[in-house]
């Protein structure tokens, strides 16, 4: 299966700026189905990007992120070439890893 | 018109003694701090209410700051996505959080942010109607604040 995550990260001069795409249902627990059935909630609690084993950026999230969620910030020390890693964990204790190339 | 905006005003005004009086409460017991390590502040996104949310995350109250730079639009069309970023000037920055008032739970999302990374953060939040949002950027173990109203055509939260 094709990763759930989608990262552009990019080195200009000393700063990386990182774009991030999830796919993720991001649901709630307030949405009703089509049957009338309550949605559970099913959202990413925890998103961190590494860079040389060390945490650059840490996302607690809650269910009022938006769905399929977007988050950008840059950060200093890292150059072109160098891995980023990002992994994500649900309140189902579902994961997903990907390791980025800066561009 | 305007006897709407009075009872406003004094729901806010209420509102802000509520969380005053919650923090006098709280002060002397307020145990290690969610937002300081790498935990998921699971209590803190259960709470209903910013000023709830804002003390189980960190235990004090923000000050508002015009060096913190909250960007939402005016209007959001759709309240499911809807695209807010802060920055801010500060440095020794440590957290920054985005709080909703009006949503079920208050707290939407935390971001700690290490030494290196740069205190300027995008995302999308949901908002279920329109109200105020805040962006609290934990520099230095102060807090300091920005809020912006962001009116909701469609709310973002179903039901």
């Amino acid at each position: 299966m094709a990763s759930t995550i989608r990262v552009r990260a990019t080195a200009n001069g000393d700063t990386t700026e990182v774009q991030a795409l999830i796919q993720h249902p991001m649901d709630t627990g307030f949405v009703k189905d089509a049957q009338g059935q309550i949605i559970p909630p099913h959202f990413i609690q925890q998103l961190t990007f590494e860079h040389n084993g060390k945490a650059v950026f840490l996302a607690n999230w809650g269910t009022a992120v938006s769905k399929d969620p977007y988050v950008k910030f840059s950060f200093k020390g890292a150059s072109k070439g160098d891995d980023l890693k990002i992994s994500w964990v649900d309140n189902k204790g579902a994961t997903d890893t990907t390791t980025a190339k800066i561009q | 018109m305007d006897l709407d905006r009075t009872s406003a005003t004094r729901r806010l005004i209420l509102k802000g003694a509520g969380s005053v009086a919650l923090v006098g409460l709280g002060f002397g017991n307020v145990p290690a701090l969610a937002a300081a390590n790498d935990k998921y502040p699971e209590d803190a996104f259960k709470q209903k209410s910013d000023a709830d949310a804002i003390k189980a995350l960190y235990g004090k109250t923000a000050e508002a700051s015009d060096k913190v730079k909250l960007d939402a639009p005016e209007i959001a069309e759709n309240g499911a996505v809807v695209p807010i970023a802060v920055t801010t000037t500060l440095a020794d920055v440590s957290t920054i959080s985005f709080f909703v008032s009006e949503n079920p739970n208050a707290l939407a999302a935390s971001y700690v942010i290490p030494a290196g990374t740069i205190p300027a953060i995008a995302n999308r939040l949901k908002m279920a109607k329109t109200c105020n949002v805040t962006a609290i950027v934990e520099s230095g173990g102060k807090l300091y604040s920005a809020t912006k109203e962001v009116k909701v055509t469609v709310g973002g939260c179903g039901g």
